[in-house]
């Protein structure tokens, strides 16, 4: 097909066409199809607003926070009730609990990025190795991902941030090593369906190295269902750090974590109550967007997994 | 039958029996793993990432003395190897050391406070399954309606809430403004000192005992953080029921049922829930162990003495060996229930007895 | 004709899709006595769906009318769902294609067949049993109380369908749809359950449709069959005719069939015209 070919045809038919004329047209192609299915799912999108409007208020925390996040009027704004000057009301050391929501949505972003950051890969590592090794290197290396598969995550976090000390940082890196075993058993499993293909056996005959294959040939593959997955899992991992930041163990003060919000709010929440509301619905949303945006991408891009 | 049948009935017998044996085999496998998996996670997070463990069990306001002795009784100067052997040794014999701050040992200490996490859980998971699966099942069946519409934001909800937080608004609007349910706690202040647990199941013994004002106080306490746990049990629950249910409804089996004349209730209840119902015994059993496990955070907010509160009282007073006996106490719990949910999947299906 | 038990007359069966009405069924019409009516036709010419929907079995979506559905005199479309459910079953039953995925997996064979039986007739369990256990011997298991405690799942596939056509038959129904009965079987075991089948609804005197692919199955087991061909009925014929048949469809299928001692080259190729589905 040439260019001028190509000019008449509607952008929609080249990128539905099903004789792609190169990888890139059916790459877009693809990801055209999928954002049909996906966008033509209501709910999915409501979740892909929700996530962009938390990026975008982190972006612009300085802007859209009328307050400081840290520092409060201890003097004239302590507990003061949700009004226009205080959307959301103060807490206990005069902040405005609105500015301190908005300034936490970058802790939020923080905490979930470097999560999936840590955690995915190693599931994928030891997923596509195992899958790719098989034998004795593979049931070894699963017995180990089923070992952490059967703890109970919270609880070990916990433990384990008790042993490397409280903060944000610590909270992250425990929940980062209790969630990467489902990655890693994803990741096999998409291994093994690909291992014994015929272009995996065409890159073998070619000379290539087990690590180039793993690496070049098949981490792509698995690459769509740990996106699936990783989303699914977004919102455990806010309110595991939620948990964490309650607890007292996660981000600690003055940082404007929701957690910790909700937990400096308990103490007045028969009186004060919206002290600890506001921060637990900050929670709830963004946790919500992203179980809606996950479910959105499963349907999308996994059909087989149907309506669960 | 003839002799040939019979010997292949025989032949059959045996392999059936290595077939059991080798499963077995298996599963002590899997269960000896993952036990000691645990130990060496704890024993890593005991030992090995603390700059100096001693400190980190006794605190530093411990006299010199007693750290010199906790040193040598915690057998730090050997190899780590050796360390492992013996903490192991001591694990399997209960023995987490001792509290700093109650100054019990620690299992003492579980054994006094876990009956209250698992009446909580336990009523938490039978809310949840009472509710959850004729809910899941109704949404499956009448797919799309607006019975599935709601147990969709059931479940989307119990997703997304961060339970500490649901429980907090519950204390505001049933304990503060309606008054329905009683103040944090397990029992009135009255009660604490006049009832005497025998169980430790406060609902079961009060019963027992007749003292139905004291049930009626416990039922009061228990209700709100037990109805918290089970609405994030019928979370899940409901949901995985939908989703089996859908499974089921589309075999052919079904269309064979519907042949055969048997009303829509008969089909659904007595053919397609029966199919669903060995996966649902796995999903209710971790929905279980994901109470027990959820109990850190419940208890904390209604004040509930189990495991849970003791974990993190004992964490906000570094009380390692605390934390760490009560994250295996819930750990080899939670272990234990998903290795026996697996075993009794085996059991219920009539399709994995043989073959 | 007085001893009809089944009249289809114009039945349609639409199915709504993503794209459209999909019509699955378009206007087919026959009658049925106490014969065996054969449908022949590929997957996907609404063989099964004219069975199902004979059945009341159509799923919820999808529409069926018909100018006339009768059964036994009975209009099939304007009686009540809890009539029709009386009948499914109990005078009207179907045989499904496997016995792997049509019984229950969980319950023992026995059970099912008793739950037929119980729920059309008022009969004690113990009668109950006694009448499923003669049933079972009557499909020529040969150890009906061994068999009537297994579960599916520890019997073969022929066996199985035995136990379907017990279980379908123990109600003594007049009109029998079976579906692909043998298709999912072993060759050495269909015509096994082909005579079982053929016997019972002989000595039974009931109205059978026998729902095939295989047209030469069909010609030595029914008196006569209906060709079907995207929805619709392109030829009625006597089985005993079938080598006259006009249509050029029907002449297609009968010459996809082997016969020894005839040259196979080419290879015939089924014919398939736009004008014969209009």
């Amino acid at each position: 097909m040439t260019a001028s070919d190509a000019g008449h045809l509607s952008r929609r038919e080249w990128l539905l066409s099903d004789r792609p004329a190169s990888r890139v047209q059916a790459r877009l192609g693809r990801a055209y199809v999928a954002w049909r299915r996906f966008s033509a799912n209501r709910l999915a999108l409501v979740g892909l607003l929700i996530i962009l409007a938390l990026v975008v208020v982190a972006a612009l925390a300085d802007v859209l926070a009328p307050y400081s996040p840290t520092v409060g009027d201890l003097k004239n704004a302590r507990l003061l009730a949700p009004s226009a000057a205080h959307w959301f009301g103060t807490d206990d050391l005069g902040r405005d609990i609105y500015s301190r929501i908005v300034y936490g949505s970058r802790w939020t972003l923080y905490v979930v990025i470097l999560v999936a950051v840590i955690a995915a890969p190693i599931g994928l590592l030891v997923g596509t190795v195992a899958g790719y090794a098989g034998g004795w290197t593979d049931t070894i290396l699963m017995r180990i991902t089923d070992i952490f598969l059967a703890f109970p995550k919270l609880v070990l976090a916990l433990a384990f941030v008790a042993a490397l000390g409280p903060g944000i940082e610590n909270a992250v890196l425990a929940i980062a090593i209790t969630s990467w075993p489902p990655y890693a058993r994803i990741a096999r499993a998409e291994t093994l369906t690909v291992r014994n293909s015929d272009y995996i056996k065409a890159v073998q005959l070619m000379g290539a190295s087990p690590f180039r294959i793993v690496l070049r040939h098949i981490m792509p593959l698995c690459i769509s269902s740990l996106i699936i997955r990783v989303t699914l899992d977004m919102a455990g991992i806010i309110l595991t750090a939620a948990g964490l930041g309650f607890l007292g163990l996660g981000a600690q003060p003055p940082l404007p974590e929701w957690g910790a919000m909700i937990a400096s709010g308990r103490r007045f929440i028969l009186d004060q109550w919206w002290v600890a509301a506001a921060p637990g619905a900050a929670i709830l949303i963004v946790s919500l967007g992203f179980n809606l945006l996950g479910d959105g991408l499963r349907d999308a891009l996994d059909p087989r997994s149907g309506d669960q | 039958m003839s002799v040939a049948e019979n010997q292949a009935a025989a032949g059959r017998g045996s392999a059936r029996a290595v077939a059991i044996l080798s499963s077995l085999g298996r599963f002590l496998v899997i269960a000896v793993t993952t036990y000691l998996g645990l130990l060496a996670v704890t024993f890593f997070i005991g030992r090995v990432i603390p700059i100096d463990p001693v400190l980190a069990v006794l605190g530093d306001r411990a006299p010199t003395a007693v750290v010199e002795r906790t040193r040598r009784e915690m057998g730090l100067d050997l190899p780590w190897i050796e360390q492992f052997y013996l903490y192991v040794k001591a694990a399997l014999r209960g023995d987490f050391g001792t509290s700093v701050l109650t100054t019990n040992p620690v299992m003492s200490d579980i054994r006094r406070v876990f009956p209250a996490t698992i009446e909580l859980a336990t009523l938490g998971t039978l809310i949840g399954a009472v509710l959850g699966v004729p809910l899941g099942v109704l949404a499956a069946v009448k797919r799309g309606s607006l019975i599935d519409q709601i147990a969709r934001i059931i479940g989307l909800i119990g997703y997304s809430v961060p339970i500490f937080w649901l429980g907090l608004l519950g204390l505001v609007l049933f304990y503060a403004k309606l008054q329905w349910v009683a103040f944090p706690a397990r029992l009135d202040v009255v009660y604490e000192y006049t009832f005497t647990p025998i169980t430790g199941f406060y609902l079961l013994d009060s019963a027992m005992q007749g003292q139905w004002d004291v049930f009626y106080d416990a039922y009061r306490h228990i209700i709100l953080p037990a109805a918290l746990l089970g609405y994030f049990a019928l979370a899940y629950i409901s949901r995985m029921t939908r989703s089996f249910m859908l499974n089921e409804l589309a075999q052919e089996y079904i269309v064979a049922a519907r042949a055969k004349g048997l009303s829509e209730t008969r089909i659904i209840w007595g053919h397609a829930l029966r199919n669903a119902a060995v996966p649902m015994v796995t999903v209710i059993a971790l929905s279980y162990a994901s109470l027990l496990e959820g109990s850190v955070l419940t208890e904390t907010v209604f004040s509930w003495p189990g495991i849970g509160l003791y974990i993190t009282n004992s964490l906000t007073n570094a009380d390692m060996n605390a934390v760490l006996g009560g994250t295996i106490v819930i750990g080899s719990v939670f272990i234990a229930i998903n290795l026996l949910s697996d075993l009794l999947y085996r059991l219920l299906d009539p399709r994995t007895k043989t073959g | 004709m007085s001893d009809t038990l089944l009249e289809v007359d114009d039945l349609r069966v639409t199915f709504p899709t993503r794209t459209g009405l999909v019509q699955a069924v378009r206007g087919v019409s026959f009658s049925l006595g106490r014969e065996r009516l054969g449908i022949v036709g590929e997957s996907g010419s609404g063989k099964s769906q004219t069975g199902r929907a004979i059945m009341g079995l159509t799923p919820p979506q999808a529409e069926v009318s018909a100018r006339k559905l009768a059964f036994d005199g009975m209009d099939l479309l304007s009686i009540s769902p809890r009539e029709r459910r009386a009948l499914r079953g109990n005078r009207i039953a179907m045989i499904l294609q496997d016995p792997k995925y049509s019984l229950d997996p969980v319950m023992t064979i026995g059970r099912q067949i008793v739950e037929t039986l119980r729920t059309h007739e008022k009969v004690s369990k113990a009668e109950a049993r006694e009448r499923a256990l003669a049933m079972l011997q009557a499909v020529q298991i040969r150890d009906p109380a061994r068999v009537f405690d297994l579960y599916p799942h520890e019997v073969s596939g022929g066996m199985g369908q035995r136990a379907m056509i017990a279980m379908m038959l123990i109600t003594g129904p007049e009109l029998m749809i079976a579906d692909e009965p043998t298709s999912a079987l072993d060759v050495t075991v269909q015509l096994d359950v082909l005579k079982i089948l053929d016997k019972l609804v002989a000595e039974r005197g009931m109205g059978l449709i026998f729902i095939s692919h295989d047209l030469r199955l069909v010609s030595s087991f029914c008196d006569r069959v209906v060709v079907m061909y995207a929805g619709k009925v392109v030829e009625q014929i006597k089985a005993s005719d079938l080598r006259d048949a006009q249509h050029p469809y029907t002449r297609g299928l009968l010459n996809c069939m082997p016969r020894i001692g005839f040259e196979r080259h080419p290879l015939p190729v089924l014919d398939r015209k736009p004008e014969w589905a209009a």
